[in-house]
């Protein structure tokens, strides 16, 4: 049973933003790619502890991939996804093999720097992409069977249930062995070493599931907007999923997913009420559940009771 | 007999100073052997240069007639060289029972497998009970390693290694820092341990090295001063001097 509850609420909450936000769906949907997004740094940096702040490579490579196999071949989204999958997962898995050397200060900035790279790249590459205008692109029937709507009611439930998938996904990734590796790499590399595990390719296999599932967030995103934007490589979008991760709570699935609807919410109304001074509030919210909760929040029920942080 | 570890002419230089000094050193299967001298010796150096945690800046390092110097600590474990760290280095955010299942499931090249459970094989989980059983280390299988008392996670330190199922097994001051109502226990499960594995062990507690080495080098400045049966170790004016000359330092 208490194993059953983060999944009893998610889904009621996934229900409920879907009844309770009917003209709002397209931010509901928004909350739901920012998840996946979000789960994908949580297994790079929190399960494996390499440090990034360049994820958007692999969400805009996913992105701009599906956006032009839409356009070019076929507009069917599942399909899609699996070639924002690749595209990510191709993308984290080129620059991995050099980044996966790295480590600290000189990896955070060579992750920041491949991201900008591709915009940089998406850019040029004006007649393909479109370059600052963005690429409009009509995406076919889910399956064959269910249209994008205008009020995104497909595409919300299309979300959910990709979201759903590489949820269940990256729960059986944690569980397994090489989730558990992921662990050990981040709390001591050197006793990875001597315990005779190949650190380095570890890392890569990492970092290029990664990029995978960072593809699949950038696949829907742009499916489910009909549009993909250099917007997609921003530092903006690393670094304001990498608070999202912090604020929930890094190397826990339901951390992620907790700190993603926080900040979404959070961002949502803030930014409603005050558009100038929103961050204040964004950041106010941040600072405090860093010296409170340094776990993030779903450290709060164990802190509550008394400290067992696992 | 088997050839083992054999190591020639190895020197290691941090900058300017010569740590490893022309070292020649056997280790053939079912040694039983210390290496002791004063702190700052080289001991723990020599130690990372066989497990490649250290490039020699020269000479050779040969394991069963394999030139391996050039090997990288990942595969010399994986050819059963494996080492205990004098500063403990373990998985401190995990539990006793999940180090040990880390290091199982990498002895066994399970590291890549995504769709099964780590705790899912009963061979492996008796594997750690047995490991934990030998070491006392039951009690504390679901706890933190963090939150372990420094002896307790030397105990884990050496289960990690010896969970490995070692070839040549290295010991960098496995007793430092615990308890001598526990030391039993080291001295317990290094006697214990198969009749053909090599083991080399750097200690300080002399009653320890007696007890399970049955011979004993001694390494002063990066160089071998001597090398003999514990007898005659006990015996040589030299040793003798450095030891109770420096007895209370
Ligand atoms: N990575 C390093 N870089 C520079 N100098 C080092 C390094 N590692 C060890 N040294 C130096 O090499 C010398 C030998 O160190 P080592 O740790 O091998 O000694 P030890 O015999 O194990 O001593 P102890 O009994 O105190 O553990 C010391 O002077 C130490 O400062
Ligand atoms: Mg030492």
């Amino acid at each position: 049973m208490k194993r059953a509850l983060p999944f009893i609420l998610l889904l009621a909450g996934t229900a409920a933003m879907y009844l309770l936000m009917p003209y709002n769906l397209a931010f509901a949907t928004r909350i739901l790619v920012m998840g996946i997004f979000v789960l994908s740094i949580d297994l790079v940096l929190g399960f494996a502890g390499i440090a990034t702040l360049g994820q958007a490579a692999m969400y805009g490579a996913g992105a701009y991939a599906a956006a032009l196999f839409a356009a070019h071949a076929w507009a069917e989204p599942v399909a899609g996804l699996a070639v924002g999958a690749a595209a990510g997962a191709v993308v984290a898995l080129l620059s991995g093999l050099v980044l996966m050397r790295a480590s600290g200060l000189t990896l955070i900035m060579l992750t920041i720097a491949v991201a900008a790279l591709l915009a940089e790249t998406a850019n040029r590459a004006r007649d393909l992409t479109g370059g600052a205008d963005g690429l409009r692109v009509a995406f076919g029937p889910v399956l064959g069977l269910w249209e994008f709507d205008f009020i995104g009611q497909t595409g919300f439930c299309y979300a959910a249930a990709v979201g759903a998938c590489v949820l269940g996904l990256l729960a059986l990734v944690a569980r397994s062995p090489f989730g558990l590796s992921l662990r050990g790499l981040q709390s001591s590399p050197a006793r990875m070493a001597a315990i005779g595990a190949p650190v380095y390719p570890r890392r890569v296999a990492a970092y290029t599931l990664g990029g995978a599932i960072a593809g699949i967030a950038g696949a829907l995103s742009a499916q489910v907007a009909g549009l993909v934007s250099l917007e997609t490589f921003s530092f903006t979008l690393s670094a304001e999923a990498l608070v999202m991760l912090i604020l929930g709570g890094t190397g826990r699935l339901w951390g992620a997913l907790l700190g993603t609807v926080l900040f979404m919410f959070a961002h949502h109304y803030a930014a409603a009420a005050d558009p100038f001074n929103w961050l204040f509030a964004i950041g106010a919210l941040v600072m405090v559940v860093v010296f409170v909760l340094p776990g993030g929040l779903l450290s709060l029920p164990g802190a509550l009771k008394g400290g067992r942080h696992d | 007999m088997t050839e083992g570890l054999v190591v020639r002419g190895l020197s290691k230089r941090f900058g300017g100073l010569v740590v490893s000094d022309g070292l020649d050193f056997d280790l053939p299967p079912g040694a039983r052997k210390a290496l002791i001298g004063p702190n700052g010796a080289g001991k723990s150096t020599f130690a990372n240069l066989v497990t490649g945690i250290h490039a020699p800046s020269s000479g050779s390092i040969r394991f069963d007639g394999a030139d391996i110097s050039d090997m990288d600590e990942t595969a010399r474990v994986r050819l059963g060289i494996a080492k205990t760290f004098q500063i403990t280095t373990l998985f401190t955010g995990l539990t006793v029972r999940e180090n040990l299942r880390l290091a199982v499931l990498e002895r066994e090249r399970r590291g890549f497998r995504l769709f099964c459970r780590a705790d899912g094989d009963p061979e492996v989980e008796a594997e750690i009970a047995a490991l934990m059983d030998q070491l006392a280390l039951e009690p504390l299988a679901d706890r933190v390693v963090e939150r372990l008392a420094y002896g307790q996670q030397r105990l884990v330190e050496l289960a990690m290694t010896l969970a490995l199922k070692p070839r040549v097994l290295i010991l960098d001051e496995p007793a430092a820092g615990v308890p001598g109502s526990e030391t039993h226990l080291i001295t317990d499960a290094i006697e214990a341990l198969p009749a053909d594995l090599a083991v080399l062990i750097i200690e300080h507690d002399m009653e320890l090295v007696f007890r399970v080495a049955r011979s004993i080098v001694v390494l002063v400045a990066g160089r071998i001063l001597t090398e003999g049966t514990p007898a005659q170790i006990a015996s040589d004016p030299q040793v003798r001097e450095l030891y109770l000359g420096g007895a209370h330092g």
